[in-house]
């Protein structure tokens, strides 16, 4: 047995780079090897300060990334914590399989999968990552724990999109839903304005469904954007497009306001007037982004922040004050999604409700912080609430008045670790652990 | 054809990377190593991601009475037989100056224990006229440090055998390619701090699998240490001496 060794010092962020911390990271390759309950992070594809534990210890769980059983009749799989949705999803198609729920990045892990009830292009009909989990396992102090949602009902829903606060998800058990094909058939259309683009998602009956949206475009255009809709097709082959990475911090007119509007007016156009079909490859159309390592980089050193927060069906005007406001900012990121969500969530602090979300990046400085902020007050008061994953700005108080079930989260996690072992930046700066 | 591997040392963590890629190529694998439980799991992830075959079974560099079995069941298997060496170990060198006889175990582990398996394998593959060995030496093989030199030493004395094994082989239809990796983010630098061009066991399995293919007889990986073991194997032995890096 190899005993687990940490680094010192070691500087790491989020996803976004707005937040930092430092302190000692290890690496442990078994689950055995775990002698410290400490925060777990994957790969901190969370934006914000969630995967943080500023001058503490932080257990990096990417190097534990087997599959310790899979059954290929009845798509039951269990995975260490550190394998990636991507790697399931280039693992399991041939093998007639695919992970039920995907978020937009392939290198997130399952076990920050559980951590965040991450969802998907599909959460309108298949609902969140959770919902499709049957056992986990977890490392509490000093013991180690199987539950499952049957059994361990109020400990499972303060795990599921509970931050990990309820243990270290070492182990994570899905029930993975049957992929009739390899390839994404995808309908790619222009939607000219807001109205459109919200009509368009509430009519479509299609298995996975997403909408780009324009956040430079006002006026008459605002709202503008492409709408996606695909199924699993197969017999044909996709167009492979190439890898690239952003090798540098960019400088800071990379994405200014031109820039973006070039962008964005270009990525319109590039879908015809009548609308097209493509074939594309599973991780091109899941992990649009994942083509682009290191992307992150474009916003340069001070990094990003994303906004994103789902507000119920009948506020859709809400949202489009919202969106009319970050139009008028002239802050936006080239990459701003809109999608209908059903109201599948598996935990007291899932994101997802039945309604509409908006997803938007901004470079981290002053005045998109101040925007971030007036928008959050907008969520709330149209009974919405923004997703932890992404957050790295919101003030404790909303944050609580956002997920009404917090006070059960709070109840099961002061059980699970009453020392605050695994408390995190984010559980700190928005003061979670108390009501 | 038919591709089967063997693994030495299938528990360490370079292993793993290049086993998981083999894996979802559909190859067939033998996880030889000490660890029986580790490498029962290690084969449950072969076998999920794609392998055709993977089983686990007990290899100890330093105990040459476990190298036939492995080599038995090697034999059984239908198509190309090939061999990755993953084994070695690397104590701190104080702790070898302070207790000579653990030179022994890492020369054995590094070295004299996967040079005698690669012996007896090695008649299989001439008769069969085909096959890979992969031998993953060191970067600190290629000249003695103050700071490690039994362990470079070991690795150092691997590589001048496989070099010869080459030789021999080369001309019978086996490749045999030596990997010379830098430090690598794994168990055995755990804990060790700021190394320099470090890379991942992800990254030397995708330069192993690449070097395969353009048939590369030495590989370094990250491929920035061919040229500094360059410059530091043509540093004159009086300077040498004097420095410590």
């Amino acid at each position: 047995m190899i005993a687990m060794r940490w680094r010192k010092d070691i500087a790491y962020t989020g996803w976004g780079r707005a937040l930092t911390a430092s302190g000692r990271v290890a690496r442990p390759v078994t689950e055995q090897e775990i002698d410290t309950i400490a925060p777990a992070f994957g790969n901190r594809r969370s934006y914000g300060d969630a995967p943080l534990n500023d001058g503490g210890a932080v257990l990096d769980m990417t190097a534990q990334d087997r599959i310790l059983a899979f059954d290929r009749k009845t798509g039951l799989i269990t995975v260490e914590a550190g394998v990636t949705i991507g790697a399931l999803a280039r693992i399991l198609p041939p093998q007639g399989w695919l992970p039920p729920v995907m978020p937009g990045t392939g290198i997130a892990t399952v076990g920050g999968a559980v951590a965040m009830d991450v969802h998907g292009k599909n959460h309108h009909n298949t609902g969140s990552f959770c919902q499709h989990v049957t056992a986990l396992t977890l490392l509490q102090n000093g013991k180690r724990r199987k539950i499952t949602p049957d059994r361990d009902k109020r400990l499972w829903a303060a795990t599921c999109g509970g931050l990990g606060q309820t243990g270290i998800i070492t182990q994570v058990t899905i029930q993975l839903k049957r992929c009739p094909g390899e390839v994404m058939v995808v309908t790619e259309r222009r939607v000219e304005d807001w109205a459109e683009h919200i009509a368009h998602l509430d009519a479509s009956d299609a298995t996975y469904c997403v909408g780009w949206i324009d956040a430079t475009a006002t006026g008459p255009k605002l709202g503008r954007g492409i709408l996606e809709e695909a199924e699993i097709g197969s017999g044909l082959a996709p167009a492979r497009p190439k890898r690239r990475s952003v090798p540098l911090d960019a400088p800071s007119w990379a994405l200014s306001g031109p820039v973006v509007r070039a962008f964005n007016s270009v990525y319109y156009h590039r879908v015809p007037a009548t609308g097209r079909t493509v074939v594309r490859a599973f991780e091109d159309f899941f992990f649009p982004l994942d083509k682009i390592h290191d992307w992150n980089r474009l916003y340069g050193k001070r990094g990003f922040h994303q906004f994103q927060c789902v507000v119920p069906l009948d506020r859709a005007d809400t949202l489009r004050a919202m969106l009319a406001e970050i139009a008028e900012s002239g802050l936006a990121s080239p990459l701003a999604v809109l999608k209908r969500m059903g109201d599948g969530r598996a935990g007291y602090l899932s994101f997802p409700m039945p309604g509409y979300t908006l997803a938007v990046d901004f470079p981290n400085r002053e005045s998109a912080r101040d925007l971030i902020a007036r928008l959050e007050n907008q969520a709330i008061a149209a009974r919405g609430r923004i997703y932890l994953a992404k957050d790295g700005l919101a003030k404790g108080p909303s944050v609580k008045a956002m997920y009404p079930e917090h006070p059960e989260w709070v109840a099961q996690v002061m059980k699970a670790d009453p020392d605050g072992k695994l408390a995190t930046d984010m559980v700190r700066r928005l003061d979670l652990r108390r009501l | 054809m038919e591709q089967t591997w063997i693994i030495l040392g299938a528990s360490s963590t370079m292993a793993r990377a290049f086993m998981q890629k083999l894996a979802e190529q559909g190859a067939g694998l033998i996880l030889a190593g000490r660890r029986m439980d580790d490498l029962k799991t290690n084969a449950s992830d072969a076998l999920a991601r794609g392998a055709s075959m993977a089983e686990p079974i007990a290899f100890d560099a330093r105990d040459p009475g476990t190298f036939q079995p492995v080599i038995d069941l090697a034999l059984k298997q239908a198509g190309q037989i090939n061999c990755a060496v993953f084994v070695g170990s690397m104590p701190p060198q104080e702790e070898i100056d302070a207790d000579p006889a653990m030179l022994d175990g890492v020369i054995a582990d590094s070295f004299t224990g996967p040079a005698r398996f690669l012996q007896m394998l090695a008649p299989h593959l001439e008769a069969r006229g085909s096959g890979s060995i992969v031998g993953v030496g060191s970067v600190a093989g290629d000249r003695g440090r103050i700071g490690n030199y039994v362990y470079g030493g070991a690795k150092g004395g691997f590589a001048t055998y496989l070099s010869g094994l080459r030789n021999r082989l080369g001309r019978e239809g086996v490749h045999v390619m030596t990997v010379k990796p830098g430090p690598v983010d794994t168990a055995m630098t755990q804990g060790m701090d700021d190394l320099p061009f470090m890379t991942t066991p992800d990254a030397v399995a995708d330069d192993i699998l690449a070097g395969l293919k353009r048939g590369k007889n030495v590989l370094y990986t990250r491929r920035i240490w061919w040229p500094i073991m360059t410059v530091i194997r043509a540093i004159p032995e009086p300077v040498f001496k004097k420095m410590s890096i």
